[in-house]
């Protein structure tokens, strides 16, 4: 089935690496997976998170405020 | 950073019987602290060594003085660094912007001021997201005043300036440092709350749908919460570690080559518009705590007065442009004029109070 994977964050460095992060992850474990990048910030709050860049799975926050390492994100998106 | 789930199934073997553990930790722990200390009290003869011995620089020359504050101060505000980073790091894997705000929603004003100024000192927080921050506490009913509090004292007052004034001045300096920061923090924010600037607040902040966070909360085992200080120690040391070599390599040269006294005039005790001046100047300027410091103790070595010096700082590292530009999404002008003029006040107050008991 494939995940929805959504990137919080008005485009800091922080944010480019997340989405990198969440894509080489991905990949390394064969997801399929439809990533999109939410910069606008009403949509952000929407969410409900308060530290950005955050990572939401299917409308689930999973990380936030931070850039998980490759191998926490493998683990995350399994 | 918040906890997440990743976080609590880090790489490090899980912690299965707590003794063993727990004693493995002391050790490894007692044992870093042990060649961190080592490697601290050989700072000085290590520096002495290399400047007239390994350098062959002439004793009491300009050149000798400024190689030699240098090859002392680097390492050892970056040994104080790495200390205090990790140790902080630790203690913020306690505290989420989420819990803060929970323990904020709902506190009466004088204490809710209090209480953020200082939750501001512990709570992780990067100036990017201060936007989602700053919506997600006053629609989870946190006074507008009390938020104010959190978002001055949580730059002003860092862990990185801490150390460094701590490092370089000395506790005396680093306490009055905390006390003032907080104390501004309480009061601009109680005196923005005073003012009733609610409706200064951009419109769409107040009708903005804001979801339950469902990150929620999660208990990290110790292991995690050292890999958390651990992380931090990476990512900001591995940020900040080229400004402190160049901010102490500017303090070189004015501590070798600039002569006593020379502030004396500009920022000495006699001259009643520095401190206003130096908050003008410190405004606008954007520059981290760990650049400004060094170059500030150096001024102080050559007859600036501390009020002004710790004015200048202040407004350096409180007050910054980026981030009134990030604020503007949310605030109309003249809240944001109404914000920095606060701050710069408190500012000012704290700089002729210095310059007028020390």
């Amino acid at each position: 089935m494939m995940k929805k994977l959504q990137i919080l964050g008005t485009g800091c460095a922080k944010c480019q690496k997340l989405a990198a992060v969440t894509e080489d992850a991905a990949k390394a474990i064969c997801l399929s997976y439809a990533i999109e990048k939410v910069t606008e910030i009403d949509r952000i709050v929407a969410f409900g998170v308060m530290s950005t860049p955050a990572l939401v799975v299917d409308g689930q926050i999973k990380v936030a405020g931070k850039v998980p390492s490759f191998e926490d994100m493998k683990q995350l998106l399994a | 950073m918040n906890p997440t789930a990743a976080a609590s199934k880090s790489t490090l073997p899980p912690i299965k019987r707590g003794i063993p553990a727990a004693i493995q930790y002391a050790g490894t722990g007692l044992a870093l602290a042990a060649v961190w200390w080592i490697a601290y009290s050989l700072l000085a003869p290590v520096a002495h060594w290399l400047t007239y011995r390994a350098f062959g620089l002439k004793a009491d020359t300009r050149l000798a003085n400024a190689v030699e504050f240098f090859v002392f101060e680097v390492p050892k505000v970056l040994l104080l660094l790495v200390l205090v980073v990790f140790a902080v790091g630790i203690v913020r894997s306690y505290f989420t912007p989420e819990r803060t705000r929970a323990i904020l929603a709902g506190k009466r004003e004088s204490v809710g001021n209090v209480l953020a100024a200082l939750l501001g000192v512990v709570t992780p927080f990067c100036s990017c997201s201060a936007v989602p921050l700053f919506i997600g506490f006053v629609t989870a009913g946190v006074p507008l005043g009390v938020t104010f509090s959190f978002l001055i004292s949580a730059p002003m007052v860092n862990e990185i300036a801490l150390v460094l004034l701590f490092g370089l001045f000395g506790w005396k300096v680093a306490a009055l440092y905390l006390g003032t920061g907080l104390f501004i923090a309480i009061g601009a924010g109680w005196t923005i709350g005073r003012l009733k600037m609610e409706r200064h607040v951009e419109a769409w902040v107040y009708a903005a749908k804001t979801g339950p966070n469902s990150l929620g909360d999660e208990r990290l085992d110790f292991a995690a919460r050292v890999a958390a200080g651990r992380e931090a120690v990476r990512d900001i040391v591995g940020r900040v570690w080229l400004y402190v070599v160049l901010g102490i390599a500017v303090g070189a040269g004015i501590h070798g080559f600039v002569p006593t006294n020379a502030m004396a005039a500009i920022m000495g005790k006699g001259a009643w518009w520095s401190v206003p001046l130096s908050v003008l100047i410190g405004v606008p300027m954007y520059s981290n705590a760990a650049g400004i410091i060094p170059i500030v103790q150096a001024l102080l070595g050559k007859g600036a007065a501390l009020g002004t010096v710790l004015a200048f700082m202040m407004s350096v590292i409180g007050l910054s442009l980026p981030e009134m530009i990030i604020l503007r999404k949310v605030l109309k002008p003249r809240l944001i004029a109404v914000f920095v003029g606060v701050v710069a006040g408190g500012i000012l107050i704290v700089g002729y109070l210095f310059n007028a008991i020390l």
